[in-house]
């Protein structure tokens, strides 16, 4: 079970209060991931990445165990604190303007 | 007894006015969406409790909303939580915010750019919808305008949206440029009585007209003048800020170009000037009284680079003539130390006796007048910036 936390605007897009939970067969990675939140959450979908090329929007951020993930390629694997559930997987709304 | 409902879009969430057919007394609902940009929200024709809306953020994008009534639920009308976003053959099942530009052989010569503000190519991008027209017949079908600028259309209730290809591809599309607010289709006229004609305006590229459904079409921008491109009178170029007709009489357009409003009395073959006597003929907004066809109405801006109106005083101006002849309406309208702007799709009319004329501002008031633009109040003051207004006439 992969724990992933979202903003509070996909929150109310989910209609979720709090973390959301996904599984995920075979490698854990942020493609799989964010495929699997996709399919558990299809009104999510286009709102991380782009429909078609799958690319990171641009005021999206991927956080995990302290570190920036959000330039790693989609097929890395993640941390095994977020494969194994210890840790969240964080979708972040990039801070911007005042 | 009839009543009124009004559907304010603001860049902090949406708002739905109501009121009996007097219109003195209003109830406000929201926001609804808070805290997203809500470009256009509009109702149905055929069904005025289905209501579809237009909701985005920089951050998370494009978003569809739907009610099925009135405004009291609303739901995204792609495919539902816990059902496979794939057919079992493996085909996308609906996502209502997937807006992706058509590359087929249709287009002739698929599009990748157009111009940007310097006059190199520049890749064209999905940014947002600003407008969505529900046709007059089908709940189920809308139009949506879309930055940068093409024209989607959706049959299936808003589950999946398809591109319209002939308008970016019928030539001049590859010189289309953004005007200062994105290059955005952001008007869309469905006419009443040829239900092939469709009109569409974008800023910066100007207005066109399709007589076949959608299929083809072609700029309707004669008699334009705009300074600020290379050749005034140039085929696209000119920034349009509003279409408008009265349903009777579709083939009546009426402008509100950045500057100059225009008329033109041939379905848009050529236009011609009526800022007559206006003290300002820069402006956004411009709409016809639904129950008098010559009787329209702008609000001026004082210029391009000052987007408030003159010496602080908020006016509608009026012309009961199809324009020239203009007057000034103030009764209820702040006039001293008043700055706000009113966006090009922040005006509507209702269709009762008297009618109803209703506009926005970028500083949060709605204000109405229930008989023709006599007499105005603020329907609510504190509001988030207004974006966009349209109104519903309720059996």
């Amino acid at each position: 079970m992969i724990r992933v936390t979202l903003p509070a605007h996909l929150r109310k897009l989910a209609q979720v209060d709090g973390e959301v939970q996904v599984e995920v067969s075979g490698a854990v990675t942020q493609g799989s991931v964010l495929d699997a939140l996709e399919a558990k959450y299809p009104m999510l979908r286009g709102t991380i990445r782009d429909h078609v090329t799958h690319k990171r929007r641009a005021f999206v951020r991927f956080f995990a165990c302290r570190q920036d993930l959000s330039h790693e390629p989609p097929d890395a694997p993640l941390p095994e604190a977020v494969a194994s559930g210890t840790e969240p997987y964080m979708i972040i709304g990039a801070i911007a303007g005042g | 007894m009839s009543g009124v409902r009004v559907l304010v879009g603001t860049r902090k969430g949406a708002f739905i006015l109501t009121s009996d057919g007097k219109r003195e007394k209003w109830d406000i609902s929201g926001p609804l969406f808070a805290g997203w940009e809500m470009y256009h929200l509009k109702g149905s024709p055929a069904d005025p409790n289905r209501i579809y809306a237009s909701q985005s953020s920089g951050w998370f994008g494009q978003i569809i909303q739907r009610s099925d009534d009135g405004g009291k639920t609303w739901h995204q009308p792609g495919t539902p939580p816990g059902e496979p976003t794939r057919t079992p053959e493996g085909m996308p099942k609906g996502e209502s915010n997937k807006f992706v530009y058509d590359t087929s052989a249709e287009t002739g010569k698929p599009l990748t750019t157009h111009q940007w503000y310097d006059g190199t190519p520049h890749p064209w991008e999905f940014k947002r919808v600003w407008h969505l027209e529900p046709s007059l017949d089908d709940p189920d079908t809308v139009y949506a305008g879309v930055e940068d600028a093409a024209l989607f259309r959706t049959t299936d209730g808003g589950k999946s949206w398809h591109e319209l290809p002939g308008l970016r591809g019928h030539g001049t599309g590859a010189k289309w440029a953004p005007g200062a607010g994105g290059m955005c289709l952001h008007t869309i006229l469905l006419d009443p009585k040829n239900r092939q004609r469709l009109y569409t305006a974008i800023s910066s590229a100007g207005a066109f007209r399709s007589d076949d459904g959608g299929k083809t079409w072609k700029p309707i921008n004669r008699g334009l003048h705009s300074q600020y491109i290379p050749d005034p009178t140039a085929e696209i170029g000119h920034c349009v800020h509003r279409i408008a007709f009265h349903k009777s009489r579709p083939e009546v357009l009426f402008m509100q170009k950045h500057w100059d409003v225009m008329r033109s009395d041939d379905a848009g073959d050529s236009w011609h000037e009526i800022s007559g006597n206006l003290p300002t003929d820069f402006g956004f907004v411009i709409d016809v009284n639904a129950n008098e066809p010559e009787t329209i109405y702008v609000v001026p801006i004082k210029s391009d680079s000052e987007h408030f109106p003159l010496d602080g005083k908020l006016r509608v101006y009026r012309s009961r003539s199809g324009g020239n002849e203009w007057e000034p309406l103030t009764s209820g309208l702040p006039q001293r130390d008043c700055y706000v702007n009113v966006l090009r799709d922040a005006m509507a009319v209702d269709s009762l006796d008297k009618c109803g004329v209703y506009f926005g501002t970028t500083g949060g008031q709605v204000y109405g007048s229930a008989d023709g633009g006599d007499h105005w109040q603020a329907i609510v003051h504190d509001l988030p910036a207004v974006v966009s207004v349209e109104a519903q006439t309720l059996p």
